[in-house]
């Protein structure tokens, strides 16, 4: 049974994941969730993902959300941004499309080039 | 959209480009009286009154990008279809409430869908904004606001693994909760 209460006791396991995290640097995973985003399954896009970083506990992974990019055909639309990377956008997403992004390109650095539609040559 | 439920995750990232820090979901079911209401409350920039006239018009839209915005008519056409109606009041600076009404039984109402799983994506991917999520379903009300959890684990509680999972859980929880389930006791207990 979940509660409140319950919280108290993630309060400990939260703050050593966050002195974990100071150590590692950023990873960011956008995913479009505009009208036309979650029109096309953006919400199971992005459940996936959540689902995918907590089992493996990739604290350091923020995954956030933006409005309508302009490439609606295309959509779901994931962006992975990394420090010192160009930025990747992933197109016509699935939730078994992004739980394999996860382990190739998050965990072992592996763009799983066939689902790229744009390169951000510009280092973040 | 298949589902009320993407409406509102339609409708909340809205709110977060009107740079909303509070946004509030609420959700009232009364079979009684036979309505469901989907109030989305913020306090992001709002709207004047020129633009507030013509959100509804699908060819109204602040995005340069494209010329359409449909979010706001499509749930408007989802609320007319079964009876109800969809309204919006705001105040610039002071933020937007967008009010949608339907007949909980009419054959054309939208089933809700995954609302765990909505309010997960939004609590998730928005660590920042303060969220409350209210749902009540006849006389059953369950309620989750990202404030007491980040009271209770710090600032940064939802960009974390453990009390994702916590969260994940707890919003599926208040579904079979307020879908009848038997888990009124050892709630209260």
């Amino acid at each position: 049974m979940k509660s409140l209460d319950e919280l108290k006791k993630l309060r400990e396991k939260a703050q050593e994941t966050i002195r974990l995290r100071e150590q590692t640097e950023g990873t960011k995973i956008i995913v479009g969730m505009g009208t036309c985003g979650i029109a096309a399954g953006a919400r199971e896009v992005m459940l996936a993902l959540v689902d995918e970083l907590q089992k493996k506990n990739l604290a350091d992974v923020v995954v956030t959300q933006t409005g309508c990019a302009g490439l609606c055909e295309k959509e779901p639309l994931v962006e992975v941004v990394r420090p010192g990377q160009p930025k990747i956008t992933y197109g016509y997403m699935t939730p078994e499309k992004a739980r394999q992004m996860i382990t190739s390109h998050i965990v072992n650095g592996q763009v799983i080039g066939e689902y790229v539609i744009a390169r951000e040559d510009t280092v973040s | 959209m298949r589902e009320l439920a993407l409406h509102i995750l339609d409708l909340t990232q809205n709110s977060l480009r009107a740079g909303a820090q509070l946004i509030e979901v609420e959700i009232l079911e009364d079979v009684g009286l036979d309505s469901l209401v989907i109030t989305i409350r913020d306090d992001g920039c709002g709207m004047e009154q020129a633009l507030l006239e013509r959100v509804l018009d699908p060819f109204t839209t602040t995005r340069t990008t494209r010329k359409v915005g449909l979010g706001l008519p499509l749930l408007r056409m989802a609320a007319e279809r079964s009876q109800g109606k969809l309204s919006i009041s705001s105040t610039p600076g002071q933020g937007t409430v967008v009010t949608a009404s339907f007949q909980h039984s009419h054959i054309d109402r939208m089933p809700l869908g995954d609302m765990p799983g909505t309010m997960l994506a939004v609590m998730a991917s928005n660590p920042t904004v303060d969220i409350v999520y209210r749902h009540r379903v006849n006389d059953r009300v369950w309620e989750v606001d990202t404030r007491v959890i980040k009271a209770e684990v710090g600032d940064e509680a939802l960009t974390l693994p453990v009390v994702i999972q916590w969260l994940k859980s707890y919003l599926e929880q208040g579904k079979k909760y307020l879908d009848g389930g038997a888990l009124l006791d050892e709630i209260s207990g």
